[in-house]
């Protein structure tokens, strides 16, 4: 990955007495497409407004390019925004909604049009440019909103929650779309949203936020497989998380059984979590399963069962394909690279 | 069922007269003003044939030529400074937060609810206690300062609607602070801004009480100078009824030029 391209350091904001970001750094990487993930009020929004320019930071230091541009206006960055609502401009139609920046830079009025052009061709939208903002569908919008950002040629693209409000399979679309545009124009992408999902199916990296602070940076992968907390499991995807006890190095008891697992480094007797995400359980004859329970409830979710498994009290959540009756005994199984260990935390996050 | 449609009839005729009865209270005097200003009579009390000469008075004599200058010139100078000034208030206590938007709008609203005759009292007074000499420029000071609440609350609600974020988009997009009001906000206002200016020049138009006591004895609009020439126990000339009147037609031509406007624009959307 390129160099660093912005770096946020001891960023603290607030709110009167409510502290949004407290402490917070980052760093994003040239190219790279990064999510900023958390629930709503995490800070997420208000990291990417003090990367925008329409937030200044309390404290700290917001560097772009080597540069300290903390009392940039918004206009003297290059960076560009995609706002929730898209905010595009009724009084323009889509062809000067999408020139706008252009004609602020005062470009002659062929260049203008060959971009936007070009740029309308990108987002599948050639012929609505006389198109009235009201009369488009919210995708629509949507498109012209990353194009009239897009034009600009910006080293950055902050979006924050740009597909919220649009339906479930327009949405998948789009994400797809958006990959594709950052992958081939080389832009850096910052994108906030609280939808785990769509962070893990577009981003290079992930940052995960709760109140302010960030709990994990990593590759998608890296945060659903190992989750460093009860919070970005929980978080990320569904979780089973169960109270263990680390016998020694790769050896863990939970349900009063021991399990091998690849994680080591805690104290002996240590009280641990054992996350266990559902699709990694795999049902075993009782008579060979060192855990066994019986199915307390079932869904069908299209491509699997969502069968819920109580074992001496706790329910534990299983994704498979296999079909099993309420009331069934079953065994189950885990693979020890599935066994994911954190330390206990006693003051619980969520 | 007999009773019924009885019952409904009665109320059907009820309302229609309650209509007609409101059209004719509304259009009556308009009418009267109509007739007596295409009246060749002076009295006004009896018909003596049609005609245009009190239109053509109007314009060629002195007696009112100045009184209704002034007016205009009071109404066209306090419309354009109330209508600059109250945008730009409007914007300002828009951007506020919550709190400091209600209480200045409170603030706004005094004048508004307060009696003209305690405005032009108290304006009269401040203007004495400056040393102003009551005239031509007490008037439209007085005139700004009654039509500013008028354009702020008439703005008001157009700022409300816009996405807050537009204004954003448009500094992210390269524009200026300042240059931001003027290609983003503004034309999203603009129909705010023009019936605020309309209410502020209908209101300046209007005004009599609050031009009497800021006026002195030089100045006169059209209010003032009818009341001048009556309280002194002369009839005025029927010109003032057709001055009336070109008023009238003046308001129901924007009235319609505007709806339609608005129809049309309906229409296409």
């Amino acid at each position: 990955m390129g160099k660093k391209l912005i770096i946020m350091k001891n960023i603290t904001k607030r709110f009167g007495d409510n502290l949004v970001l407290d402490d917070f750094n980052l760093y994003i990487n040239e190219n790279e497409f990064i999510t900023l993930l958390g629930p709503s009020g995490c800070g997420k929004t208000t990291c990417l407004r003090i990367l925008g320019g329409f937030e200044t930071a309390d404290e700290g230091t917001v560097e772009f390019d080597s540069k300290i541009i903390n009392n940039l206006e918004p206009n003297q960055r290059e960076i560009n925004t995609c706002f929730q609502k898209y905010a595009l401009f009724p009084h323009l139609n889509v062809f000067d909604n999408i020139a706008f920046g252009l004609k602020i830079k005062k470009l002659d009025k062929a260049t203008i049009h060959t971009r936007v052009m070009d740029i309308l061709k990108m987002v599948k939208l050639t012929g609505f440019e006389h198109r009235a903002i009201s009369t488009l569908s919210g995708g629509q919008q949507q498109r012209v909103a990353i194009a009239r950002a897009l034009i600009n040629r910006p080293k950055v693209l902050l979006l924050d929650e740009p597909l919220a409000a649009l339906d479930l399979k327009l949405r998948q679309e789009m994400q797809y779309e958006l990959k594709e545009m950052q992958r081939e124009l080389g832009i850096t992408f910052v994108y906030v949203t609280h939808d785990q999902e769509e962070a893990l199916t577009m981003s290079d990296t992930i940052v995960v936020m709760d109140h302010g602070k960030i709990l994990q940076i990593g590759t998608p992968e890296d945060i659903y497989n190992e989750p460093n907390s009860r919070f970005v499991a929980n978080f990320i995807g569904e979780s089973n998380i169960i109270p263990g006890k680390m016998k020694e190095d790769y050896l863990v008891e939970f349900f009063n059984k021991e399990f091998e697992c690849v994680d080591k480094g805690f104290k002996k007797d240590e009280a641990v979590d054992v996350i266990i995400r559902p699709e990694d359980i795999d049902f075993v004859p009782p008579s060979k399963a060192k855990i066994v329970g019986t199915v307390d409830s079932l869904i069908f979710r299209g491509v699997h069962y969502e069968i819920n498994v109580m074992i001496e009290g706790k329910e534990i959540t299983i994704h498979t394909t296999k079909y099993r009756k309420i009331g069934d005994k079953v065994g189950l199984s885990v693979e020890p690279n599935n066994i994911h260990i954190i330390k206990h935390i006693k003051t619980c996050v969520d | 069922m007999m009773k019924l449609s009885l019952k409904r009839k009665i109320i059907r005729i009820i309302g229609l007269s309650f209509t007609v009865l409101s059209f004719l209270m509304i259009f009556t005097p308009i009418l009267v003003i109509l007739v007596l200003s295409i009246n060749a009579s002076t009295k006004g009390y009896s018909w003596e044939g049609f005609t245009l000469k009190w239109y053509l008075e109007l314009f060629q004599k002195d007696v009112m030529r100045e009184p209704i200058m002034n007016t205009l010139v009071i109404a066209f100078a306090s419309t354009i400074i109330a209508t600059v000034l109250g945008t730009m208030f409007a914007i300002g206590i828009n951007a506020l937060e919550k709190k400091k938007r209600i209480q200045m709008m409170v603030i706004n609203n005094v004048p508004v609810v307060n009696p003209d005759i305690v405005t032009g009292i108290s304006l009269m007074i401040v203007f004495s206690l400056l040393s102003f000499t009551l005239g031509y420029y007490t008037v439209l000071i007085a005139h700004v300062f009654f039509s500013i609440p008028y354009v702020v609350l008439s703005i008001m609600p157009r700022l409300k609607k816009l996405d807050p974020n537009l204004y954003e988009a448009g500094l992210d997009l390269g524009c200026s602070r300042i240059s931001g009001v003027f290609r983003v906000i503004l034309p999203n206002i603009s129909t705010g801004i023009i019936s605020g200016a309309l209410m502020a020049f209908t209101m300046s138009i209007d005004d009599f009480i609050i031009t009497y006591f800021t006026s002195g004895a030089e100045y006169m609009n059209v209010s003032t100078w009818l009341y001048a020439t009556l309280s002194r126990g002369r009839s005025f000339t029927p010109a003032a009824y057709a001055y009336n009147i070109i008023i009238f037609a003046i308001t129901i031509a924007i009235i319609l030029f505007v709806n339609l406007k608005r129809d049309r624009k309906e229409k296409t959307v």
